[in-house]
Parts: structure tokens; sequence; C-alpha cells
């Protein structure tokens, strides 16, 4: 029943992303959203009972699986490259309009 | 209106993934928690290291392993992988370079309006010591320990971020943590390319395997991960350092 609490999470940020008019406000909603998704990926994996991946001298078997958390160290790295340029550009924004508000931009065009 | 249509779309795409999510209807379907199986995966090849063909047993000390990494994580992202990864650092690499390129204008450091006191300056000094070095631990040790080239990259540059937060006056010289940067990227792919001529496949892990849990052992596998985690860390630092600027731009 876990995972879906991370499937709120997902709901959570597209809901956000749909809603939001602040460039900022939707820069976080899109990080709630690769959380729930990385989150829902890792859960995939787990094995009742399951240890760390990591050989040790007092264990070598009955790991949970591996790969999704590869795939999901992937991701990650990939959300903090797209949030850091996603900020560069609201700020950007800010000093091009003097504002963070998606209606506010471009105020002429509405005159 | 737009707010009602969004909660609508929600809830239509929220009954639509909780009802088919664990449904048998389809060929693939994901396991309910803490059901999911290794047999029968691929997953299962990586934890007995045997997705060559080879069939040693796997345990701590064991010797010349297909890959000898402890960390089962590690091997498949910087073995099994390690063409994905640098990849991977590439992403990582062109956000950075986007940073630069859309704040690169601003000249001047970032200043407060409120001065930082003697206190923070010198407990900030303090608290990035220890985090730098538990940064260098973790990718160091990143094929015996959780973590790795990534997490230990990002401590870095955490340790360079609260720099910057607790005085104003602190500069980092671009110019070097870009060096750094582009050697180690450079390093990382003169280390694929010498696997291609040493075992005819890019990123080929040609060094001795050791044994498994020893701080030497993996083989090509620290090498590489000490490479990224000092990649990451230079990178997030340029970065960092590009949003503490200000300054007229035209």
């Amino acid at each position: 029943m876990i995972q879906y609490i991370f499937i709120i999470l997902i709901l959570i940020g597209i809901y956000g992303l749909l809603t939001q008019k602040n460039i900022i406000k939707l820069i976080v909603s899109l990080n709630v959203l690769e959380v729930g998704i990385n989150l829902f990926i890792v859960s995939t994996g787990y094995i009742s009972g399951g240890k760390a991946p990591i050989i040790t001298s007092e264990v070598n078997k009955g790991f949970v699986d591996p790969l999704p958390q590869a795939l999901v160290l992937t991701s990650i790295v990939i959300g903090v490259g797209v949030t850091a340029l996603g900020l560069s550009f609201a700020r950007k924004i800010y000093e091009e309009h003097g504002t963070l508000e998606l209606d506010e931009i471009g105020g002429e065009d509405n005159e | 209106m737009k707010r009602l249509f969004a909660i609508l779309l929600i809830v239509v795409m929220g009954i639509f993934i909780f009802s088919t999510l664990y449904s048998n209807n389809g060929k693939y379907n994901f396991s309910k928690f803490g059901e999911s199986t290794l047999n029968g995966k691929v997953s299962e090849k990586f934890v007995n290291k045997s997705v060559n063909g080879e069939n040693k047993e796997v345990k701590f000390g064991s010797e010349n392993l297909e890959t000898g990494s402890a960390n089962l994580v590690t091997s498949v992202v910087v073995n099994y992988r390690a063409f994905d990864t640098l990849g991977e650092v590439t992403v990582l690499f062109l956000s950075a370079l986007g940073v630069s390129v859309v704040l690169g204008g601003y000249k001047n450091r970032l200043k407060f309006k409120v001065e930082p006191n003697f206190i923070l300056k010198i407990g900030s000094k303090v608290a990035v010591s220890i985090i730098l070095i538990t940064g260098f631990y973790i990718f160091i040790h990143g094929h015996l320990t959780p973590g790795g080239g990534f997490p230990g990259g990002a401590m870095i540059g955490s340790a360079v971020l609260l720099m910057f937060i607790s005085n104003d006056e602190f500069r980092v010289k671009v110019k070097s943590f870009s060096a750094l940067e582009g050697l180690s990227g450079s390093l990382f792919i003169i280390l694929g390319l010498i696997g291609l001529s040493a075992g005819g496949f890019f990123l080929y892990n040609y060094m001795p395997m050791g044994k498994l849990g020893s701080l030497f052992s993996a083989g090509l596998i620290p090498v590489v991960y000490v490479l990224i985690g000092l990649k990451v860390g230079s990178e997030l630092s340029n970065l960092i350092s590009h949003f503490a600027r200000e300054g007229e731009n035209k």
C-alpha cells in the first residue's frame, strides 16, 4: 500500500504543474513529481526481508533488487541538472520582466 | 475553472493508476510492495556477478570476479552500465554549461543586506572541513559502501554552497574548477578508450579486480567513481558560483 503514497505524490506534482502560475512553484512541483516517481521505482525492487545490496563479511545473499536503485540514481542526477537550469531561467525572467508570475509576463501583449 | 479542470484530470488519472497498478490483465505489471523477486530477471545475474557467464561463488573476500565491486548498485552504474553513466555525466555537464551561458554575464558578488558575523564565518569553516572530508570519503569508497561519485560530488558542492551563504566576500576560482572538471571528464573518456584498445570494448574493465571488499579492488570502478566525484563536485561548485553573482548585464 505504501506505493499508493508515492503515486499520490506524483499526482500532487502534476496538479501543481497544471495550476500554479509562479515559475518557482512550477519548479517545485516538478521536483515533487520527480521524487514520487523515484520512490515508486525503487519500491518496485523491494523484497520483504531483503538486505541492502552490498556484499559484506556478514551478508552475501538475500539482497533487494539493485537495478531499480541504479536507474533512480541516474534520474536524481538528471533532476538536479534540470532544476538548476530551470532556476537560472527563472532568475533571468525575473530580471527581464520584474515578475515570476506567468500571467504578468509580457504585459504589453495583454493591453 | 482551471483548477476544477485540473482536479478532474488528476482524479481521472488517479483512478486509472490505482485500478491498474496491480492488475494481472497485461503481461507486465508491478509486483506488490515487498513481493518482488530476483528470479528470472537480469538483476539475478547482477547479484551473482554472472552476466558474462561466469559462475563463481560470490562472497566477501572472493577474488577475480567478473566485477569486483562489493556495492552491487555501483557495479551496475559504473561497470555494466558505465557507458550510460558517461551519458549521465554529459547531461549534468550540459546543465552546468547552460547555467553558465544564462548567468555568465554577471561579475559582482551578490551582497547580503545583513553582514554575517564573526561566529558564522568561523563556524561555517569548521563545518565545511567536515563536509568536504565526508564527501571525499563517500566517493573514494563508492565501490564498498552506499554512495559514490554523484552523492560525494554533491556533498562537495554543498560545502562550497555553505561557504557562499555564510560570507558574501567568498569567491571561488572558476577557472580552476573548470580545469578540474575538464580533466576529470577527459580522463574518464581516455580510460574508456584504453579499454577499447585493451579488451575490445569501450570502458572495458581491464584493471585487476583484486579481493572483493578491499579498498583497492574492483579494477576500474573506484578510479572512474573518483573522477566522477571530482567532476560533479567542481561542476556544482561552478554552478553555485554563477548563482551567487549579480550586477549589470547589459
